[in-house]
């Protein structure tokens, strides 16, 4: 490589690393201006906040490309916002307005952009899990070389769903990635507790399918390896299970409590000191590539991008009554 | 008109979609190498090849999820289930993904799926494998349901149900895959949600669906031997459902029965029973009847057995009541 080419790649490499910290400073403002306007009762219902997890959002989105699909839990903010859903119709479908991404009908929980690829927030545990197989099915069955990145908790891998899916994913050669967001608790309950085989990647060999064990408070680290399971995907139609290990920094909802039986303030707080925002910060810093003015001035746009997303929200009208009868079948 | 068996019906119906649209595949347990369980699927393989003839594990909750995940990115599944008693398994799949995708996706994603296989009782198969679920279906809204009772309608509606672009539910029955009855040639189409009169008359309305037209239509031959008129009515579609029909029916009858192979409680005769009161109160002068399973789970013995199902005998003392014959 010449020293030109070096240096481009390092520029590349330069603005894909800001361009992630931008994407998990918009994710962790969004959070926090949700946990705010829940608390104001904007928000109602459940609202599952993925602050300490956007490393694992970020890091494996930014594989993708923009026709790949992506499919989530309830935990999937962070998800839409990078998948390129404006975060004003993320908002205004958190507060349940018509200009929501889904109209209002969703919430929080049912987040969906068909159009960009982002095929849903799903409610029940583990059952979106063969949804996105069925959509790396579809994908291979019309030729395509979409492939689909299917999120979901560590307490999904308990599930019948999961095992089924796996099983048939790997039959089938289906172009997908299981990313196991491994957050340790499944609401109050930690893995170990419910689980027989708590390294999650080792059941991706009773399945015959290629895994990680990735660390998910680094979203290079995540990308790195989504990067390798995309490609396996992509050229050779294999599936990969990832299981990214992550911690959240909240309450599993917004009606739970940050800590306390389940877990210590202590346990909390040192989780907090691996915040995966801070990590890429610092790296950039290190790679002299970021200034902690530019860091500032970062973290204000995204701000004023988040006010904005509030602000529209909140201006934004209910649904028309006559709304409750459309969309329950295609005519 | 050729006579075809209500089986080779459904196969027809199956073919000539696949035919139509390279987007519609049928899988599910046995459909491929084995033929069907039922042999519904015997040929398609061979036709079409394993890409769109796929045989599944024996996981329904999986391969339903996957169905519908494959009709989220495009394509027009077609899913087996050996039979509906399995098919609890994939409930979740049913009710909470394919019924509410399009709604909770505020009108993005349509659903266009069929999930398909025999339902009700067939002989002997005891408690577990001898179930009517059509009442549990039919509360669902975002789905449609449908449930023929002869081959002409089992090949028209399955047409329709693969054509749709919402979720339908194809509820065969065991007992009718070897019925035989003509079927147009030619493109034939049931539209989904219309009733059919299957034998006119004027003393009395038998609402019946799938299996129990033939329920219904003995009672009718009996009932005819004492001077009995009585309109046989086959509703086809369950959700939607033919109110009009019905209270058309009704109104010309006066008295109405309604058979059904499931449960008592909260049974779809109830939902027809409610429609008539609230729509058609005027028109009645007895209280409608109901004919149905018993209300407990399907015995083995063939004696205890026959007991409990719906019978032409039961139909028509059903009907005697209604008409006061017995008084």
């Amino acid at each position: 490589m010449t020293a030109t080419a070096r240096a481009a790649k390092d520029t590349a490499q330069s603005e894909l690393h800001l361009r992630m910290l931008r994407q998990m400073l918009l994710i962790r403002r969004f959070e926090e201006k949700a946990a705010e306007a829940y608390a104001l009762g904007k928000i109602g219902g459940f609202c599952h906040l993925y602050i300490g997890q956007e490393a694992v959002g970020v890091g494996a989105l930014a594989a993708l490309r923009d026709d790949d699909y992506v499919i989530c839990s309830y935990r999937e903010h962070g998800q839409a916002l990078i998948k390129g859903i404006p975060a004003n119709a993320v908002m205004a479908e958190l507060f349940g307005k018509a200009t929501g991404c889904s109209k209002g009908k969703g919430g929080s929980m049912h987040l969906f952009d068909a159009k960009r690829g982002f095929m849903g927030g799903h409610g029940i545990v583990g059952g979106h899990v063969p949804l996105g197989a069925g959509l790396a099915f579809a994908s291979k069955y019309k030729g395509s070389d979409q492939v689909c990145v299917c999120f979901f908790g560590e307490a999904a891998v308990n599930i019948g769903a999961f095992h089924e899916t796996l099983n048939m994913a790997s039959v089938w050669k289906l172009p997908i990635i299981f990313l196991c967001e491994n957050n340790r608790y499944g609401m109050g309950t930690a893995f170990e507790r419910v689980a027989a085989v708590t390294d999650i990647v080792e059941h991706a060999c009773s399945y015959d399918m290629a895994a990680e064990l990735v660390d998910g408070m680094n979203a290079l680290t995540v990308y790195d390896a989504t990067r390798r399971a995309v490609e396996r995907a992509r050229k050779h139609s294999h599936p990969t299970l990832l299981e990214v290990r992550t911690y959240r920094f909240m309450g599993h909802s917004m009606s739970d409590p940050l800590h306390g039986v389940y877990r210590t303030k202590d346990e909390v707080e040192e989780q907090k000191a691996r915040d995966p925002i801070t990590q890429l910060a610092a790296k950039l810093k290190d790679d002299g590539v970021l200034e902690q003015a530019a860091l500032d001035a970062l973290d204000a746009e995204v701000h004023a991008e988040i006010e904005d997303a509030v602000k529209f929200a909140d201006d934004s009208p209910d649904p028309d009554p006559d709304e409750l009868f459309t969309d329950v079948l295609v005519d | 008109m050729a006579t075809l068996t209500y089986r080779d019906a459904l196969n027809q119906a199956l073919r000539e979609e696949m035919q139509r649209d390279p987007n519609v595949f049928l899988m599910g347990e046995e459909v491929g190498v084995y033929q069907g369980a039922y042999k519904v699927s015997r040929g398609l393989l061979e036709e079409f090849g394993p890409k769109r003839v796929v045989d599944t594990p024996i996981a329904e909750l999986g391969f339903a999820g996957i169905g519908v995940g494959a009709a989220m990115g495009g394509l027009r599944p077609v899913v087996e289930f050996m039979t509906w008693n399995f098919a609890l398994l994939a409930l979740d799949q049913i009710v909470n993904s394919a019924a509410k995708m399009r709604y909770m996706s505020g009108g993005q994603i349509s659903m266009p799926i069929v999930f398909r296989g025999p339902n009700g009782a067939a002989l002997q198969l005891s408690s577990q494998h001898s179930q009517a679920w059509e009442s549990w279906l039919a509360h669902i809204p975002g789905l449609k349901v449908v449930a023929p009772a002869t081959p002409a309608d089992a090949k028209g509606l399955l047409k329709s149900a693969i054509r749709d672009n919402n979720p339908v539910i194809v509820l065969e029955g065991e007992m009718l895959y070897n019925v035989k009855g003509e079927v147009p040639d030619g493109e034939h189409i049931v539209p989904i949600g219309r009733a059919d009169i299957k034998r006119e008359g004027n003393d009395v309305t038998l609402v019946c669906h799938s299996k129990t037209l033939s329920v219904a239509l003995k009672a009718a031959e009996q009932l005819a031997q004492d001077n009995v008129s009585a309109e046989v009515l086959d509703l086809r579609s369950l959700r939607p459902i033919d109110a009009a029909a019905i209270l058309d029916s009704v109104r010309k009858t006066n008295r109405a029965v309604v058979v059904e192979e499931g449960w008592p409680h909260s049974g779809i005769g109830a939902q027809i029973v409610d429609i008539i009161q609230r729509d058609g109160f005027d028109d009645l002068d007895a209280p409608v009847q109901r004919v149905t399973q018993a209300d407990v789970p399907m015995p083995y013995n063939k004696l205890l057995e026959r007991a409990a199902k719906a019978s032409p005998e039961k139909v028509v003392a059903a009907a005697r009541k209604v008409l006061y014959l017995d008084a």
